[in-house]
Parts: C-alpha cells; sequence; structure tokens
C-alpha cells in the first residue's frame, strides 16, 4: 500500500510541495510576526554556500549533515548582519542586502568553477526541480522512498516538535519580547533557534523549490492566515492548511499548462493571498468597504433623524415639496443621495412619509434624541 | 601582462562589455545612493527579482530576444511590483518585510512559470533567456549598448533636473512636504528609478544580483564622504569599478557567470571601504581604541609612581615592580618599556641582589604626571 503510494509521482510531489509549505508555514509565521520576513530572503539565498561547500566537503547532498551544514550558513548571515548593522556604519536593511548577496554569489560562483563536480546546476539554484523529486530515492526499511520527501518529512516533523513544545515560550517572545527576557525565556536563543530551524528547512526545501521560491512557501502562506485570523494557533493551522491547498491546486495547473511546479505551486499561494486580501473577513478589501459604507449609511440615517427632529421641535414641519431644496441646503446633500437616505431611513422605519411630509417615527425620535441627550434614558414625558 | 591587457582592451566584445560595465555602474550608483539613504535597500532586491517576470512578458511579446521589450517588460513588472507592495501595506495590516518578501517571491514564481512556459514552446530563440539569471556580459552586443546608454543618460538627466528635490525628500521627507514639494511623485520617482537601475544591469548582472549592485557602491561611497553629490559621484565611481573587473574577468573566457563576479568585486569594495575609509574606517576605530587604552594605561603608571613618591617624600622613589603587580593585577610591562623609552621614566637599581627591577620617574616624567593629575582634577579630563 504504502509502495504503491511512493511510486504514484503525483502523490509524492504534491506531499513534498506540501510539506515544503508547511515545514516553511510554521516557521515563517513567527518571522512574519516578529517583522523579519525578508530573513527568509537573506537565508535562503545564502544557504547555497554552505550546499556548494558541504558538497565540496563531504559530498553530502542530503541528509543531516547537509541541512545542518547548509543551514549555518543561513544563521552566519543573520550574524554577519547583526554585527555589520552593530559597526553602525550601514543601516540593517542595507547590512541585509550586503550579506546574502556576497554569500550566494561566492556559491555560485563556486558551481560555476566545480560545474563537474557539483549535483546542482546553477539553473536548479533558481528553480528547483520538484518535478524530479521521486527520482532520487533512498532505500528505507524496504521501501524506496524519495530523499526530498524523508527529508522534508523530517524536517518538518522537528518545526512542528520545535513550535509545538515551545508555544509558550514562542508566543511570547514573537509579541512580548521584553517580557520574555525579562521572566527569563531568552527570547534571543530561541530567536535563533527559530533561524536555524528555517535554514535547515530551506536547505531541505532546496532540491525541490530552489532558493528564491522558498520564500514563497515560507511567507505567503502565514501572511495570508494573518490577513484571516488574529489567534496564533488559528494563523499556523491556517498558514499550513493554504501551503497544502496551494500544493494541490498548483501541482494541477502545472500539469495542465506543462509549466515549473515549484512556480505554479508558488503562484497558487499567491492566489490563496489575494483572495484573503479581497474577502478576509475582518481585514479584507471587501469587508473593509463594507464596513465604510454601513458606517456612512448610519451616519446619515443618523444626521437626518437629528435634523428632523430639531424641525419638529421648533414646530417647523417638513413638506414633501420643499424637502430635497432643505436637505441640500442644511445638509448639503445633493438630490440624489437625499433620495436615498430617505429611502434607506424610511425602510429602517426612522421616518415616515404620508405624501404631504416627512415625519420622525417614534423610533427615529428615540434615535435623534438618544443622539442628542446621551445622558437621558428616555425621553421626558411631556405630561409630567 | 600589458600586452595581454591591450589586446583585451581591442577586442571589440571586450569594449562592448567595458561599456557595459561603465553604464551599469553609473546607473547603480547614482540611484542605489538614494535608495541606501532612504533605507529602501530591499526595494532593490525585490524589484530586481520582479524584473523576471517582465524579461518573459518582453520575450513573449517581441517573440524573440529583443532586448528593448524585454527590458521595458522588466520595467513594467518592477513597477507593477512596487505598487502591489504598497497597495498591500497601506491596504492590509501586513507590514513593509512582508510586502517585500511577498511581491518579491510571488513575481519570481510567476518568472520561473513563464520562463518554463517559453522553454515548453517550439522556437529556436528561446535559449538567450536563462542569462538574464546571473547575467552574461559576454553577451552584450553594440545595439544593447545603445539601449543602455540611453536609459543611462535619461536617468542621469532626471537625477540632475531634480536634484534638490530627491536630495530634500531623502534626508527630511516631512519639511519637503510643509514646504510644499509633491513628496508622493517624488517617492513614486525615487522607487521607478531603483527599478530603472535594475533594467540597466539584467544583461551584466542578472535579475538575482542586482539587489547587490543597488546597494553596495553607495554603501561603499557612504563610509568616504559626507556630502550627497560626493557620495553619489564615488557610488558611481565604484560601481564602474566593480562592473569593469568582474565583466573583464568573466569575458576573458573562464566560463563564469558575470554577475557573481561583479557582486563579489562590489563586496570587496564594500568591505574594504568599511574597514580603510578615512575617518569612519572600522581599523582606524580600532587602532584609535589601541592607542587610546595605550596612552591611558601609560597615564595611569605615570600617576602612580607621581603618587607613591608624593607619598614617600621623595621625588626620586624608586617603586618596585612588584608593588606594580599588585595594585594592577599584572605587570604593565610594555607601558613601563614606552615610558622609559620617551623618557618618562629611568629603571634604577636597588637593592638590586634582593628584589627585582626598581622604576623612578624622571623630571619631565614628574612634569607628565602633574598635567596628567591636574587634568583630572580641573574635571577636564
Amino acid at each position: 500500500m504504502l509502495e504503491a503510494l511512493l511510486a504514484n509521482q503525483a502523490l509524492t510531489i504534491t506531499l513534498t510541495g506540501a510539506l515544503v509549505g508547511v515545514a516553511g508555514s510554521l516557521v515563517g509565521t513567527f518571522l512574519l510576526l516578529r517583522g523579519s520576513a525578508m530573513l527568509s530572503d537573506a537565508m535562503s539565498h545564502s544557504i547555497v554556500f554552505g550546499i556548494v561547500v558541504v558538497w565540496l566537503l563531504t559530498h553530502a547532498q542530503s541528509g543531516p549533515v547537509q541541512i545542518i551544514g547548509a543551514a549555518l550558513t543561513g544563521v552566519l548571515t543573520v550574524v554577519l548582519t547583526e554585527l555589520l548593522t552593530r559597526t553602525r556604519r550601514v543601516k540593517n536593511d542595507a547590512a541585509i542586502g550586503l550579506v546574502f548577496p556576497a554569500l550566494f554569489a561566492a556559491g555560485v560562483l563556486l558551481l560555476n568553477l566545480y560545474a563537474r563536480d557539483v549535483h546542482i546546476d546553477t539553473h536548479t539554484v533558481l528553480l528547483g526541480e520538484i518535478g524530479f523529486v521521486w527520482l532520487d530515492t533512498l532505500s528505507l526499511g524496504g521501501y524506496e522512498v524519495p530523499q526530498a520527501l524523508l527529508w522534508m518529512g523530517v524536517v518538518t516533523l522537528v518545526n512542528a516538535a520545535f513550535v509545538g513544545g515551545l508555544y509558550k515560550e514562542l508566543k511570547l517572545a514573537t509579541f512580548d519580547p521584553q517580557l520574555a527576557a525579562a521572566l527569563g525565556f531568552a527570547p534571543t536563543a530561541l530567536f535563533y533557534a527559530l533561524l536555524l530551524l528555517t535554514s535547515a528547512t530551506a536547505v531541505a526545501a532546496f532540491d525541490a523549490v530552489g532558493a528564491v521560491l522558498f520564500i514563497a512557501f515560507a511567507i505567503v502562506p502565514p501572511a495570508t492566515a494573518y490577513l484571516l485570523t488574529d489567534r496564533l494557533w488559528l494563523m499556523l493551522l491556517l498558514g499550513a492548511l493554504v501551503a497544502i491547498a496551494a500544493s494541490v491546486g498548483g501541482y494541477a495547473a502545472a500539469v495542465q499548462l506543462d509549466v515549473s511546479i515549484g512556480g505554479t505551486m508558488a503562484l497558487m499561494t499567491g492566489a490563496c493571498l489575494a483572495l484573503a486580501f479581497l474577502l478576509g473577513p475582518r481585514h479584507g478589501l471587501a469587508a473593509q468597504a463594507w464596513r465604510h459604507w454601513r458606517q456612512r449609511y448610519a451616519n446619515e440615517a443618523r444626521a437626518l433623524a437629528i435634523y428632523l427632529y430639531e424641525r419638529e421641535d421648533r414646530g417647523v414641519p417638513t413638506a414633501e415639496a420643499e424637502l430635497a431644496a432643505v436637505l441640500e441646503d442644511e445638509l448639503g446633500w445633493p438630490t440624489a443621495q437625499a433620495a436615498a437616505v430617505l429611502e434607506r431611513s424610511r425602510r429602517s422605519g426612522l421616518i415616515r412619509r404620508d405624501g404631504s411630509g416627512v415625519h420622525l417615527t417614534p423610533k427615529g425620535r428615540e434615535t435623534a434624541r438618544a443622539l442628542r441627550q446621551p445622558w437621558r434614558r428616555r425621553e421626558a414625558d411631556p405630561a409630567a | 601582462m600589458m600586452a595581454g591587457l591591450g589586446t583585451l582592451l581591442g577586442d571589440y566584445t571586450v569594449q562592448n562589455v567595458l561599456l557595459g560595465a561603465v553604464f551599469l555602474g553609473i546607473v547603480s550608483g547614482v540611484l542605489g545612493s538614494f535608495a541606501v539613504l532612504r533605507q529602501q535597500s530591499l526595494l532593490g532586491d525585490a524589484l530586481a527579482h520582479a524584473a523576471l517576470p517582465g524579461v518573459c512578458l518582453g520575450f513573449l511579446i517581441a517573440g524573440a530576444r529583443s532586448l528593448p521589450w524585454i527590458l521595458a517588460g522588466a520595467l513594467a513588472t518592477g513597477v507593477l511590483a512596487a505598487l502591489t507592495m504598497l497597495l498591500l501595506i497601506r491596504r492590509s495590516r501586513l507590514k513593509t518585510d512582508a510586502g517585500l518578501g511577498i511581491v518579491l517571491s510571488l513575481f519570481f514564481a510567476a518568472g520561473v512559470v513563464l520562463l518554463t512556459y517559453i522553454q515548453g514552446q517550439p522556437n529556436a530563440a528561446q535559449g538567450g533567456l536563462d542569462t538574464f539569471l546571473f547575467g552574461q556580459a559576454a553577451a552584450t552586443l553594440r545595439s544593447d549598448l545603445y539601449l543602455m546608454g540611453g536609459i543611462t543618460a535619461a536617468a542621469l538627466t532626471l537625477v540632475a533636473a531634480l536634484w534638490k528635490e530627491l536630495k530634500l525628500v531623502t534626508f527630511d521627507p516631512q519639511f519637503a512636504g510643509a514646504i510644499g514639494l509633491p513628496v508622493t511623485v517624488l517617492e513614486v520617482v525615487l522607487t521607478a528609478m531603483i527599478a530603472l537601475a535594475v533594467v540597466v544591469g539584467l544583461q551584466m548582472v542578472g535579475v538575482v544580483l542586482m539587489t547587490a549592485m543597488v546597494i553596495a557602491p553607495a554603501a561603499a561611497a557612504r563610509q568616504w564622504v559626507k556630502r550627497l553629490g560626493a557620495m553619489v559621484a564615488l557610488a558611481a565611481a565604484l560601481g564602474v569599478a566593480a562592473g569593469a573587473t568582474g565583466s573583464l574577468v568573466s569575458a576573458s573566457g573562464a566560463n563564469l557567470a558575470t554577475g557573481p563576479l561583479i557582486v563579489l568585486t562590489a563586496s570587496a569594495l564594500v568591505l574594504g571601504s568599511l574597514l580603510l575609509a578615512p575617518g569612519r574606517g572600522l581599523a582606524w576605530a580600532q587602532l584609535r581604541r589601541w592607542r587610546e587604552r595605550r596612552a591611558i594605561g601609560e597615564r595611569q603608571v605615570l600617576a602612580t609612581l607621581y603618587r607613591l613618591a608624593a607619598a614617600h617624600y621623595d621625588p626620586a622613589y624608586p617603586t618596585e615592580l612588584g608593588t606594580l603587580d599588585t595594585l594592577y593585577g599584572g605587570t604593565p610591562r610594555r607601558a613601563l618599556r614606552r615610558l622609559e623609552r620617551r623618557g618618562l621614566i629611568a629603571p634604577v637599581a636597588h637593592m638590586p641582589h634582593e628584589e627585582g627591577p626598581h622604576w623612578e620617574l624622571t623630571e619631565a616624567g614628574r612634569r607628565a604626571a602633574e598635567r596628567t593629575l591636574e587634568g583630572n582634577s580641573g574635571g577636564a579630563g
């Protein structure tokens, strides 16, 4: 049964993509919340240097030696950036932009120089070969398991264990690093552990999606989830779901169009982000616009109610004939807008039109009165 | 060696490559200076990656590897990426770093998809697109240079015409807004200029490493000078130097991609500038720190000898090395040696058969110690 599953190329590829996304967004969530999303960009570029160096030294092209060795270059990038920023000769953003291109360039140059000895070419560095992950297998308990899938699985488990085991600590260190430090939770050490895991994930994902597309897998699903929820656990869950959906959808679309599978999966995360950006329940553009309109309608209805209330108080009836002119003069509403406001207020039962004029209903009077005299609970009884 | 260089310079390809490097250096140095000073270095990174889909679209529209179309496409997607990022961070709760990461990776993914789409087409002219990833200086044609030169000239004219305004927006956007400058328009111009710099570098450096060319020359130049005009000029010069060195090595036929060579040269220039620039250089700062620490140590020893002498009512009181050891928790041998060389203290033989070496203040040493102590008690030092 497992054998059949592993022999299924489509499944292997989709699963690898999904694992890259799940593992990436587990750590990416915290980077995003800390405001360090661009560190994933810096690290995923500079691990190229680490991968080439580890290969030249040990000829390990996958497995723990390669993952940890190359992952250290990612952490090194952040350390060097910190050191450079601390000299105060360059700003932090420039420091990031100076360190990782240098390491990346060195990595690519080494690839050029030792092209014959190295298993990857510069093309793979950028594009990945997720379509061929099933070719490179490892015998494990009698099953031929694709290397990329195996190591992505391991990294995903490690990431999940890290996030699950240190959930409270990570949450505190992310949202209130000062408090975390004061309570002795070593937020800096936690942060570097997070960076090491991000870097290791990038290395494990490298053969599948290359250096640049990994950023999409690590940043875009958490960003999508961030637009949908305020709860950290839900954000992690939604990020993983987006990653899985993008992997499945991306594979189908890529096969249909005969284009890069990794690229299409990354684009699918983008499609999820676009959907969340437009239709998110609270932060989405549509929801924002809806809130905005509702607020405007409510304000218009209130303005009308107060205006009519004051006229009625002064004993000035509002006749249909003069209505449009009065509303334009006094409230600055053009005829069309005035008509719309009147109609909406009538429908929500604030006003009544009996052909001769416009009157507030008791509900309308109460609305206006409550706004003008918020300290009174109900209209003073004229009889009392 | 010189003859070899002469032949190299006479070569048609090499001339092209050098001219291209000059344009690349000027544009990225000048426009990058503004990006670095405005702390938008990573925008250059995002826009560089975002050029890839534009390259592919330009190719698809032109139906061939036509540089004008490719550069126009790159510029268009670069600007589109910048606008998308603005939309994301203005209209959602995502912050700048997330906006940059999202735009960078998604536009690049679109580029990857388009690239594989083009490679799947039965079209013989598809080969050259890969070179835009890491740059290939040797592929530069004379006609490409006209285009790059034209863009460079246009960018420089724009910067010169808007010099005062750009300077103000870079250093004090609030003030610029207060005196009625169209800050938003100028910021858009500056952002579009980064995209322009990326476009000029595509051929030489490629999309992935153009970010370094935007940042490195400017960051290096900043170490040497304080004025914007000088920084821009120096950044351009350093950019040209990095571009020329990297592309010459690449074109000399070792089959190395141009982009990484140029970027490593530029990184070396940054490292050198950080260490050695007069005033700001880290090496000088370290040297100053050593000197100061040394001077403080010497003054301490002098003051100690002086006070011991005063406490014993004997200007020529010979202080024993052991006393200093106890005071300092270790022998300040080097400070003693330097003070002796400068004639401020002198070794004296004092019961040499029993104890270690002794030191006394010379006349000059006493005066120096008095100056130091006065300075301290006066509150000035």
